[in-house]
């Protein structure tokens, strides 16, 4: 049967599906949101899969766990009591924070800014496949009221970091791309000053992020402060911790600083998300007070 | 037809595999690609043709699922399936180490044509920190992992072949 079948070379097939994979590129491209109900339909067919594979995965983890149970529980001892340090460390700082936090509500009328967004709990069900990128899918979607450049915090862990933003939604299920991808950049700020929080792969694989472009800040930067998200932001709420300043680095020719952050966020064990379910508005110009 | 049926299923199960399970047995914070075993497997045990096909539908399923173009990873993975297949015509073995070989050349080369088109033309530039944490650790896994898997992929195929053969007797 296979052999009476009209044959073409291969070399004329595979020219044939590179026009194809290029004309999908060009079209995915230039049309990206004529491709996303066909995304959204391969989504709502294999989210439910990965969501029960992911129980079986999670059995085998707990079954790895066992056997690497020792090195694991040294291990989290040795974590637990650098979180130990850490957290004390942050008590202060959070106090300082407090503080600050207090007269600058005052300062801006933002009183009731942040304690009355709408959240809405969702699990990781998988990520994606490669180790390029920092992009997972959640469990909930369109029906659950998220939306396109919705923000993502951490369910779990030290108080509630920034996870990353959602950049797809299907019916049952949303991607997230987390702020150490590294196509992802937020706007921040360190203690009055704005910068640029940007992920970077190599960077990511230390767990840290990177911050750059701020240019002569106020007041002198320590090791240890707290950078959080900027009203400048375009998508992301204002004041929502990202992580602690590691390491700064200063241009001493234009006084620019960058540097390193280690985000509040485990990225490698984030399991529950919570998702503010209010976009930012969109900015508006500000008014000239002077 | 239960062919290419089983190959389907083949592909899915992997794909889910690698996207839920693998990201949590990652080693060192990278995954192995599973998905580039089967394409490659594939395309060694039965021609450039049939590993063309396979390698776009799984490439095409990875884009519509994860892409932000739809269409690149189709792409690599079509020409992962056509040089494999191109490999097979030249020399075929039933031993081991040929395809461990391609898989390992094809993951190096895939991941280094992935980071030249989505992270180098954005200036990122640093090729050796590149090429040194991601790159060769994945293609060392993959390798690792192809090591474990092909056996199965190659028995399943064999077994495949098998009962076509009795098919088309009849």
């Amino acid at each position: 049967m296979r052999n009476n079948r009209f044959t073409i070379h291969p070399k004329y097939i595979l020219i044939f599906f590179l026009i194809i994979c290029l004309l999908l590129i060009v079209t995915s491209y230039k049309f990206k949101e004529n491709y996303s109900p066909i995304r959204a339909m391969v989504g709502d067919v294999v989210s439910p899969m990965q969501r029960g594979i992911n129980g079986v995965g999670t059995f085998f983890t707990k079954k790895t766990e066992l056997f690497t149970s020792k090195k694991a529980l040294l291990k989290e001892n040795k974590k637990l009591q650098s979180a130990l340090d850490h957290a004390n460390y942050e008590n202060k700082i959070l106090q300082q924070d407090k503080d600050e936090l207090a007269s600058l509500r005052k300062l801006y009328d933002l009183n009731e800014k942040y304690s009355d967004y709408n959240m809405v709990a969702a699990r990781v069900i998988d990520k994606d496949p490669g180790n390029w990128y920092n992009v997972f899918i959640i469990d909930k979607g369109s029906k659950d009221g998220l939306k396109v450049d919705m923000n993502v915090l951490a369910g779990d862990g030290t108080g509630g970091g920034l996870v990353g933003i959602i950049t797809e939604v299907g019916h049952n299920w949303a991607k997230v791309r987390g702020i150490i991808d590294d196509t992802s950049n937020v706007g921040a700020m360190i203690s009055k000053s704005t910068c640029v929080v940007s992920g970077n792969l190599s960077l990511s694989d230390q767990g840290l992020l990177a911050f750059s472009d701020m240019e002569k800040p106020k007041e002198k930067l320590k090791i240890g402060d707290a950078v959080v998200t900027s009203y400048l932001s375009e998508k992301y709420h204002q004041g929502i911790l990202i992580g602690y300043v590691k390491e700064v680095k200063e241009d001493k020719t234009n006084g620019i600083c960058s540097g390193y952050i280690t985000p509040t966020v485990n990225f490698d064990q984030l399991e529950t998300v919570l998702i503010i379910t209010q976009l930012k508005e969109k900015l508006e110009p500000e008014p000239d007070n002077n | 037809m239960k062919r290419i049926l089983m190959t389907a299923i083949t592909i899915l199960l992997c794909l889910l595999l690698q996207t839920t399970i693998f990201q949590k047995i990652a080693f060192a914070g990278e995954v192995p690609n599973l998905i580039l075993i089967v394409v490659v497997a594939f395309a060694y045990m039965r021609g450039c043709r049939e590993g063309m096909y396979i390698g776009f539908a799984s490439g095409l399923l990875i884009d519509l699922m994860y892409g932000d173009l739809v269409g690149m990873n189709a792409c690599f993975y079509l020409l992962v399936g056509y040089f494999v297949g191109v490999a097979n015509e030249i020399y075929y073995s039933d031993e081991l180490s040929v395809p461990i070989i391609l898989v390992g050349i094809s993951d190096f080369l895939f991941n280094f044509v992935f980071y030249i088109i989505n992270f180098m033309l954005r200036g990122r530039i640093a090729v050796a920190t590149y090429v040194l944490d991601t790159i060769l650790p994945e293609t060392v896994y993959t390798v690792l992992l192809a090591c474990i898997i092909y056996k199965p992929l190659h028995s399943l195929n064999y077994r495949l072949e098998q009962a076509e053969d009795t098919e088309e007797v009849l």
